[in-house]
C-alpha cells in the first residue's frame, strides 16, 4: 500500500508545497485536538474515581446504590444515538435535508432519554441518603457521571442549534464543518460512557 | 481527488482508492459497528453479572472487552485506519491514550503504595502505643 502511495504522490507536486490543508482537514484535526484533552480531563476524573471507589465513610456503597437494568438502558440509548448520528452524517454529506432532521430527531430523542436516566438516578440517590457530600465515593461518582452527562446536554443544545442553522442557511461549508465537528463529539462522548459503565457500574460495583 | 494527499479529516470516512477500502457501503459500516458494539455492551453486562467465571480475572476481562469496543468505536464511527492519510489523527490519538494511562495507572499505583505504607498492623499500633 505504501509503494502505490508513494508512486501516486510522485506525480504531484510534495506536500510541503501544495500550501496549507483545506479548511475542513484544518478544523475537524483541531476538534479532534480537542477531544483528545477533553478526554485527558476525563482520564483525571476518572483516576480519582479508581481511587477513592472504597472510601465510602461508613455510607452506602456502589453495588447499594447502582441500577443497572437502568444503566443497560442509558447505554442502549447512548449507543444508538452515536449509530443515528453517523446516519446523520452520511444524510448530510449527501446533502439531503429531511433525512438529516430525521436522524438528527432521533439523536436527540435517544441523547435526551439518556439525560433523563441519568437525572432520574441522581434524583433517587440524593433522596435515598447518597447525595455528593455523604462521601469521598460518592463526590468521585457525581464529578465524573455528573461531568460526562453535562457533555451529553452540551451536546443536545449545541445539536438543536445546528439544526437551526441547517434550516436557516442551509448546507453551507461552514455548517457542514459544525455538522463534522459535532459527529466527532458525540461519537467521543460515547467512547467515554463505555469507560463510565465499565469502571463505575461494572467493575466498581464488585467488592 | 485533489486532497488525496492531503491528510484526512478525523470521522471522515476514505475516498481514496489507495486506502484499504472495505467492499461496504457506508450504512453498512455503521452498522457493522453498531453490531460490534452492541455484543461488547452485552457480553460486558453477562460478564459481570455471571458467577461461571472466575471473580478475580472478571475485572480485567471487563477492561479488556472496554478495550475492544473503544477500538470498535474509533473504526467504525471515526473511521480511524492506518493508512498514510490517517498518521496524524493516530499520533494525535497515541499521545492522547499515553497521557490517559499515564494518569490513570500513575493514580492507582501511587495511592496503592501511600495506602499500604498509611496502613499499621496492629502489633505496630501497639508498639506505637507504648511509647
Amino acid at each position: 500500500m505504501n509503494v502505490a502511495v508513494g508512486t501516486k504522490q510522485d506525480t504531484f507536486a510534495p506536500a510541503s508545497e501544495m500550501g496549507p490543508a483545506p479548511k475542513r482537514i484544518v478544523i475537524a484535526f483541531g476538534f479532534w485536538v480537542f477531544l483528545l484533552s477533553d478526554i485527558v480531563m476525563f482520564s483525571a476524573l476518572f483516576a480519582a474515581y479508581a481511587v477513592l471507589a472504597h472510601a465510602t465513610a461508613g455510607g452506602p456503597t456502589g453495588a447499594q446504590l447502582f441500577n443497572q437494568v437502568s444503566v443497560a438502558i442509558q447505554t442502549a440509548c447512548l449507543l444508538l444515538s452515536s449509530y443515528t448520528c453517523g446516519m446523520m452524517s452520511l444524510a448530510r454529506s449527501a446533502q439531503r435535508r429531511d433525512q438529516t432532521y430525521i436522524f438528527a430527531a432521533v439523536t436527540f430523542v435517544l441523547g435526551a432519554a439518556f439525560l433523563f436516566l441519568e437525572f432520574h438516578e441522581f434524583a433517587d440517590m440524593i433522596a435515598r441518603g447518597a447525595p455528593p457530600q455523604r462521601s469521598a465515593f460518592l463526590s468521585a461518582f457525581f464529578t465524573l457521571v455528573g461531568c460526562h452527562g453535562l457533555h451529553v446536554t452540551a451536546g443536545l443544545i449545541w445539536l438543536g442549534v445546528l439544526m437551526a442553522q441547517v434550516a436557516v442557511r442551509g448546507f453551507r461549508p461552514s455548517v457542514q464543518r459544525r455538522l463534522m465537528c459535532f459527529a466527532l463529539f458525540w461519537h467521543a462522548l460515547d467512547i467515554i460512557w463505555v469507560w463510565v459503565f465499565t469502571a463505575v457500574y461494572l467493575i466498581g460495583v464488585r467488592p | 481527488m485533489t486532497d488525496a494527499l492531503y491528510d484526512r479529516a478525523p470521522g471522515e470516512i476514505s475516498t481514496s482508492p489507495e486506502a484499504e477500502r472495505m467492499q461496504l457501503s457506508d450504512v453498512g459500516i455503521y452498522t457493522i459497528g453498531l453490531a460490534l458494539a452492541v455484543i461488547f455492551t452485552a457480553t460486558s453486562f453477562w460478564v459481570a453479572n455471571t458467577s461461571l467465571l472466575w471473580a478475580l480475572g472478571v475485572p480485567i476481562g471487563l477492561v479488556v472487552l472496554a478495550i475492544a469496543q473503544m477500538g470498535v468505536h474509533l473504526v467504525f464511527f471515526l473511521h480511524i485506519t492506518t493508512a498514510p492519510d490517517n498518521t496524524n489523527n493516530v499520533l494525535a490519538l497515541a499521545f492522547g491514550l499515553f497521557i490517559v494511562i499515564l494518569v490513570i495507572a500513575g493514580s492507582l499505583w501511587i495511592m496503592t503504595n501511600l495506602n499500604e505504607n498509611m496502613m499499621l498492623s496492629p502489633q505496630g499500633m501497639s508498639l506505637k502505643m507504648q511509647h
